[in-house]
């Protein structure tokens, strides 16, 4: 066990030398730079020279990819070339965010889907069977950024039941210790803010959260159809186990087999489409500030927090095979 | 299984003592007292809440040039001279009064006495001389471009220039006389002081701090910068309000009153500026009443704001959009192609279908309030005929050329550049221009090209810094530029002239004849001069838009709830 996941971590080094130099290469060789970002229209031919001259950016591209290699291997990502921020600190504030907002996301689409998968499936044929499948079909075509606006629009903009963005209210006087503002709230006992946080939070997860729902749904579905079938189901019976032992231990510990793996995936798709949702509702992670660093060239902000989301895309990964094993003793990896 | 339970129970155990350690260590950082509520919500008496369109950079105003940067240190900071409310004009802020020498080269400043930074420090001649030689001394990063653009915009170089392309430095020496007077001495005269003074870049900042916090020591470091704790969490200025901190999770800059300011006290205790950079979400945190204002409204949004009661005010428009011609084109070098283009837009239609109903058309390179404008320049009004006409003349009948507009942008010279793109085009094309359209990223591509002239056509203009006419022409014309292709020795040298004059009058004479002179070149079109609008809830009252975005927030106030 313990060798598995040395052995997987260990994968980690060359999959982030790879993603490392691809990254470097591809912002590097997308037109503009930082000095134009920095100069906008007071730049001149003279002024952009002497900016990529300052900060390097003129010297060969393997002695500016040693040197940042150098520099990430003692854990310093830079510093943001906008606002002189490090990256660390970058990560420690915005990449909470983007987790709240996974979590939430994960716990609708985990929390609405699993039931709904089951009892259509429970139901098959019946009205909420239909139902589902068709919804989940909805659920899975409909486009991230549509659904954001939609919801926005209507919850936010029309009925204003819910903030349009942000994460919390800027009035709230509010103690931010993790930076996971519901945890903090909690933590500090300030449970107005971390209320308000949850009022922030719905909107965005449900956004993104609908196409991970859906595709849960009909995961859990189609699954529990395929274990109500199996011979030690009809065993179980026959030997007289009661209805609810048989639904808990025997259909939904096998069927959730395939939907563990689902939510391994979705939980990487959630991360990248967090970046989209991010944008819509104005929502403070690390979606947002990748999305203002490539408009603002911030090549540091940009490697950092990609190769971040790189490192914790494979964690997840690896989690997902160690929970595997958990649910299902025969597979239990060596 | 009682194995299995009683795992279950340790780590449930554990995770509750955890819990209750965290929290134990947990605490709210909230004041049990003062200006909050039971809820923890401040009145909105208290606090105002101002979207912005992007992060406020580094807090020394020396190493700022962005707006955004500018409105929070606008409040923290105050220079020699100020701008008038309203205005682009200047008037006393640190100093009474000011005079110039004879020969143009000495500016002498009385004080204003009695003024101490937020640090308890006092302000003054020796604090004004140590504020102007920490800039003529800046060294390594600190010379960057972006780092003190201002400071080079102004003054060129520096004492140790580490450049070959750095120009000498137009500042010469400070000297104080007694500790209520500081005489600056340039090199050369130039129009551009006193009115750049006003910009933030050359607020007076606490020496005691700058050298407390080593504001100077800006380090490379690989391919960023490294900034000093002043620049990051220390500024210390004079203004009406002091520096509360930034919460990156929030994206919010804070600051509070100054209890000690010399002047008019703050009606509002507390300013939050909260990064909002999409102009939609602005706008819809604006109509749910969780920010009490934004800048840069977009032009479509302005009349549902207004009808939803909300304020929508216009900055006196001190900028100017241009469409730029490239001269290296051979075509574009003959007067009457840039004439019969000139004629064949529709500036009028222009600026009523694709601006702010406030917009007006540009006569010249610069807005009216600027002196040294010229009323009687040549105008090239909407004459496609005439346009046909030239090009025939020209033998350019036949015309193709690329017309470069940026996308993924909106400057407040130019709301909406797709849209003022395809009116322009179409003009250009009913005169019998063909259009190859080059769109691209403003940052990925656009600048650059537009900037080392691979563009024969673009879009670009301008906001002025502050009230001196080099600041548009100079900008602009006052050398070679490849965005524009040309070499025009006399109007180089007659830029350059009426910037070293002294005398203020003879100075605006002469740039008025710059202004026919260009207006007959006509190196370019001028298109519009665009007002940028500030939306704001209807109970906020007292705010005056400034044209160069010098927002004064110490006199705001708000009525009710």
């Amino acid at each position: 066990m313990l060798r598995f996941v040395v052995r997987r971590l260990l994968q980690l080094i060359p999959i982030l030398l790879g993603l490392s130099v691809l990254l470097f290469l591809w912002l590097r060789l997308l037109p503009g730079g930082p000095a134009t970002a920095l100069l906008g229209e007071r730049a001149t031919p003279e002024r952009i020279a002497a900016i990529n001259h300052a900060y390097g950016l003129d010297q060969p591209i393997w002695v500016q990819y040693w040197s940042y290699l150098k520099r990430v291997a003692r854990f310093d990502f830079g510093d943001s070339i906008q606002t002189g921020r490090p990256v660390t600190e970058v990560l420690r504030t915005q990449f909470p965010g983007t987790v709240e907002l996974t979590i939430a996301a994960l716990i609708f689409a985990v929390g609405v889907g699993i039931p709904l998968g089951y009892f259509a499936a429970r139901r098959h044929g019946g009205v909420l069977d239909n139902l589902s499948v068709v919804g989940s079909l909805i659920g899975v075509t409909i486009p991230v950024f549509f659904l954001a606006f939609l919801l926005k629009y209507v919850f936010a903009v029309k009925l204003g039941w819910l903030p349009p963005s942000g994460r919390q209210d800027v009035r709230i006087d509010a103690t931010h210790i993790t930076n996971l503002f519901v945890l903090d709230g909690l933590l500090t006992r300030e449970y107005d803010a971390s209320w308000d946080a949850v009022k922030h939070l719905i909107l965005p997860a449900i956004a993104l959260g609908t196409i991970p729902l859906a595709i849960i749904v009909r995961i859990t579905r189609a699954s529990v159809l395929d274990v109500v079938n199996e011979d030690y189901v009809r065993t179980a019976e026959a030997k007289g186990l009661t209805t609810s032992v048989i639904r808990r231990r025997h259909v939904l510990r096998n069927a959730m087999l395939p939907v563990v793996t689902t939510i391994g995936l979705q939980l990487g798709l959630l991360l990248s489409g967090a970046i989209l949702t991010e944008t819509v509702f104005a929502f403070p992670g690390i979606g947002q500030e990748i999305y203002s660093s490539i408009l603002n060239k911030d090549y540091a902000v940009l490697q950092g927090t990609i190769l971040v989301i790189a490192i914790v895309y494979v964690v997840i990964n690896l989690v997902v095979d160690l929970t595997y094993g958990v649910l299902d003793p025969r597979v239990r990896v060596r | 299984m009682q194995g299995r339970k009683a795992r279950r129970t340790v780590i449930l155990a554990a995770v509750a003592a955890l819990s209750v350690a965290i929290s134990g260590c947990a605490k709210s950082d909230r004041n049990s007292g003062g200006g909050s509520s039971a809820s923890g919500q401040t009145s909105s008496k208290d606090t105002l809440v101002f979207g912005a369109a992007g992060d406020p950079k580094l807090f020394d105003p020396a190493f700022a040039s962005d707006g955004e940067t500018f409105r929070v240190l606008k409040q923290i900071f105050e220079g020699l001279v100020k701008t008038k409310e309203g205005s682009a004009d200047i008037e006393p802020a640190l100093a009474t009064k000011w005079e110039n020498s004879a020969d143009g080269k000495s500016w002498t400043f009385t004080l204003r006495q009695g003024v101490k930074f937020s640090d308890g420090t006092a302000f003054d001649a020796a604090a004004v001389c140590y504020n102007f030689d920490r800039w003529y001394n800046f060294k390594g990063a600190a010379q960057s471009p972006d780092v003190s653009a201002y400071w080079q915009d102004t003054f060129g170089g520096f004492k140790a220039n580490e450049s070959p392309d750095l120009p000498p430095s137009l500042y010469k020496s400070c000297t104080a006389n007694g500790t209520d007077s500081a005489t600056i001495t340039l090199t050369d005269p130039t129009g551009r002081i006193p009115a750049a003074l006003a910009l933030p870049s050359f607020a007076m900042q606490s020496p005691t701090a700058l050298k407390k916090y080593d504001a100077d020591n800006v380090a490379a470091a690989g391919d960023t910068f490294q900034y000093p704790s002043y620049a990051t969490a220390h500024p210390t200025g004079t203004g009406p309000y002091v520096y509360a901190g930034r919460d990156e999770a929030q994206k919010t800059v804070t600051i509070t009153a100054n209890p000690n300011y010399w002047g008019e006290k703050p009606k509002i205790n507390k300013i939050v500026f909260k990064v909002i950079s999409d102009n939609n979400a602005r706008k819809q945190e604006l109509q749910a009443g969780t920010i009490d204002g934004y800048d840069l409204v977009a032009p479509g949004d302005i009349s549902g704001l207004k009808s939803a009661g909300e304020q929508v005010l216009d900055r006196p428009p001190f900028n100017i959009l241009y469409l730029g011609m490239n001269q290296k084109n051979p075509a574009l070098a003959k007067p009457q192609v840039r004439q019969a283009i000139a004629y064949a837009i529709n500036r009028d239609a222009l600026v009523k279908s694709s601006f702010p109903p406030a917009a007006v058309v540009a006569k010249e390179f610069m807005p009216p309030e600027v002196a040294g404008y010229a009323d009687d320049v040549t105008t090239y009004n909407y004459d496609p005929a005439k346009a046909k006409q030239l090009l025939a003349q020209a033998g350019e009948s036949n015309l193709t050329l690329n017309f470069y507009w940026p996308t993924e942008v909106s400057r407040p010279y130019m709301p909406d550049p797709k849209q003022i793109f395809t009116v322009i085009s179409a003009d250009l094309q009913k005169a019998g221009i063909k259009i190859k359209p080059v769109s691209k990223v403003w940052n990925s591509g656009y600048l650059t090209d537009v900037q080392t002239g691979k563009a024969d056509l673009h879009l670009l203009g301008w906001t002025g810094d502050y009230n001196d006419a080099y600041n548009f022409d100079g900008t602009f014309f006052g050398r070679f530029k490849p965005d524009f292709g040309f070499t025009n020795k006399p109007l180089f040298d007659a830029i350059a002239k009426a910037d070293a004059t002294p005398d203020a009058a003879q100075r605006a004479d002469q740039y008025k004849a710059i202004n026919r002179q260009i207006m007959d070149f006509l190196p370019a079109v001028p298109l519009a001069h665009s007002p940028p609008s500030v939306a704001l809830q209807s109970n906020v009252k007292n705010f005056v838009p400034s044209p160069v975005l010098n927002d004064e927030f110490a006199l705001v106030y708000t009525t009710g709830q």
